[in-house]
């Protein structure tokens, strides 16, 4: 097992306006692209920030080698439930997502 | 007809290199073009209609552009100055370039581009269905628009296009999409209009597509075709990879971007190296729709108090999630009894920093802090009843035990009064956009002279 942070050049997450956020996965190389797009279930990422799958959007960008997520942010930006003004934390919760080999 | 814009960085406020502008002003660029704005920093720039970078910055860094705009003899585009675009920042902007304008000795036009709204027009495209909610919105009625403190529409390159069309040598547009101060000229010149938006969706960030993101200056050509970027610092580069990469930044969909009168689509975008530091880029398409402005509203969410203290004694540092739900209880407990409020009237809040005050419900690792910052927040209806609050809890959150029988603790505060009145928070309020039958029905363009002085 390894974690995902481990495996990639970086996980960046950011707001996408003040209701949505996206996190990139760089993942460096089309091989370690392709182990990771096959090895990320949606699902567990879904869980991982509290959405319903169905709310996720996943974009896997051979051409970049990257994996991209993008959901409603879970507060709205700046309200008084947010903790995050700029969304870069939660890309911590994937980085560090445990992945099978 | 190719058209060359430069851009010299991704905000004014920021920085860029003076030497990489010097560079792009000598490639002779037919507009030179900035963002002043962002939503990034959160609803107060907009709840206040005030700007988040400093004035001094902002003077220095324009004072800059004017003299580049001087030099290369073209327009100066700014848009959502002042960070949220309202008409109050961008009376701002307008003070501090005609008193640089004066003080340059430049002879000048400038055109305000107004871009708040009042709550009027958008009651009347409410109730003519006119006004649709993006995902997600927040809910809005007629009711919600009087409450907002500010509201702006984003225009796009067609209200850019009648700035310039004055013959202004300085447009100070309030709030637009980041896009289309730069697509305006090329569009307006007849350039390729997937490659228009594209590029300047490219280049709206500056040099964040190159290699040296902080160097800030790009320089983008438009044909009729596609576009190239190229960064202006030396050592820095566009890169297929580089300048591709930048779709992803800040979008939630890498490929589509909305504007007003319609969207890009870069899916069958193709990016070529023209050798070690320049991009052509062909491929992208655009779509025309009908014509939709996006809106932004702020309004005040409450009046906000916030106290710090710190635990550092390792009984209360292990056990900080009991001893916090049981203050929390007393404190409601007590604010009801001493002030009348009910528990609805006001949030009070409390973050454990070092445990997981940054991710809240979404953390699942656990460290062995030796500290933890106990940050409350307190949201109420006036900022006189959220200090009161405030007062009210400060000897507890210093000297509240964890169990009856012990001494008083005391924890530290890291300064006196450890609570501190925040003013008015602000909540973003709309996430819609409105149909238009003229791009300019819901902007307005101000023209006037400045003589040198």
């Amino acid at each position: 097992m390894s974690r995902l942070g481990d495996l990639v050049v970086k996980v960046r997450s950011k707001n996408a306006g003040p209701f949505w956020v996206t996190v990139d996965i760089f993942c460096g190389d089309p091989v370690r692209f392709a182990e990771v797009a096959a090895g990320i279930d949606t699902a567990r990422v879904a869980a991982l920030y509290r959405q319903a799958e169905a709310a996720l959007r996943r974009f896997d960008i051979p051409a970049l080698s990257v994996v991209k997520f993008s959901f409603p942010r879970p507060v709205v930006q700046g309200s008084r439930e947010d903790r995050d003004m700029h969304g870069a934390a939660w890309a911590v919760l994937l980085a560090e997502m445990e992945m099978g080999r | 007809m190719p058209t060359r814009v430069l851009v010299p960085s991704g905000v004014l406020g920021l920085g860029f290199d003076p030497v990489a502008l010097a560079r792009g002003v000598a490639f002779r660029p037919d507009i030179i073009a900035i963002d002043g704005g962002s939503t990034d920093s959160g609803p107060f720039s907009l709840g206040t209609g005030t700007s988040k970078y400093a004035r001094a910055v902002t003077r220095s860094e324009w004072r800059q552009l004017m003299r580049a705009r001087a030099e290369a003899g073209v327009p100066l585009v700014i848009g959502t100055a002042g960070t949220c675009g309202t008409d109050s920042t961008v009376d701002w902007m307008h003070e501090i370039t005609v008193e640089l304008a004066a003080e340059l000795g430049q002879r000048l036009r400038i055109a305000r581009l107004y871009s708040s709204q009042p709550p009027s027009r958008l009651a009347g495209a409410l109730s003519a269905g006119r006004l649709h909610p993006l995902t997600p919105a927040p809910a809005l009625t007629e009711a919600d628009l009087p409450q907002m403190t500010h509201i702006v529409a984003l225009a796009g390159a067609e209200q850019i296009q009648a700035a310039l069309a004055t013959g202004a040598d300085i447009v100070i547009a309030g709030r637009t999409t980041d896009t289309g101060i730069i697509a305006a000229l090329p569009l307006q010149r007849g350039d390729h209009p997937g490659a228009a938006w594209h590029g300047a969706k490219i280049a709206e960030c500056g040099a964040l597509c190159s290699t040296n993101p902080t160097s800030g200056v790009i320089l983008v050509d438009f044909d009729d075709t596609g576009f190239e970027v190229e960064p202006m610092a030396e050592g820095a580069a566009c890169t297929p990879h580089s300048v591709s990469a930048h779709m992803l930044y800040e979008n939630a969909d890498p490929f589509i971007l909305h504007e007003p009168g319609g969207y890009l689509d870069v899916t069958g975008a193709s990016y070529q190296a023209l050798g070690p530091r320049r991009v052509r880029v062909t491929g992208s398409v655009w779509h025309p729709a009908p014509y939709q402005v996006k809106l932004e509203g702020a309004r005040v969410a409450g009046f906000q108090t916030s106290i710090l203290a710190i635990l550092r004694d390792p009984r209360y540092v292990t056990h900080a999630e009991d001893w916090i739900a049981r203050l929390q209880a007393f404190l409601a407990e007590t604010i009801a009894h001493r002030m009348g409020l009910s528990a609805g009237s006001y949030a009070l809040d409390f973050r454990l920093i070092g445990l997981d005050a940054c991710l809240g419900p979404l953390e699942n690792r656990r460290g062995s802090p030796v500290e933890l910052g106990v940050l409350g927040l307190i949201t109420a209806e006036s900022a006189e009843v959220a200090a009161e609050i405030g007062k009210l809890i400060n000897p507890f959150v210093l000297h509240y035990p964890l169990a009856a029988d012990e001494e008083l603790p005391t924890f530290a505060f890291p300064y006196s009064p450890a609570q501190s009145d925040r003013g008015a928070a602000y909540e973003f309020a709309l996430n819609h956009v409105m149909d238009m039958d003229d791009p300019m029905e819901a902007f307005r363009l101000e023209v006037s002279d400045v003589a040198a002085g």
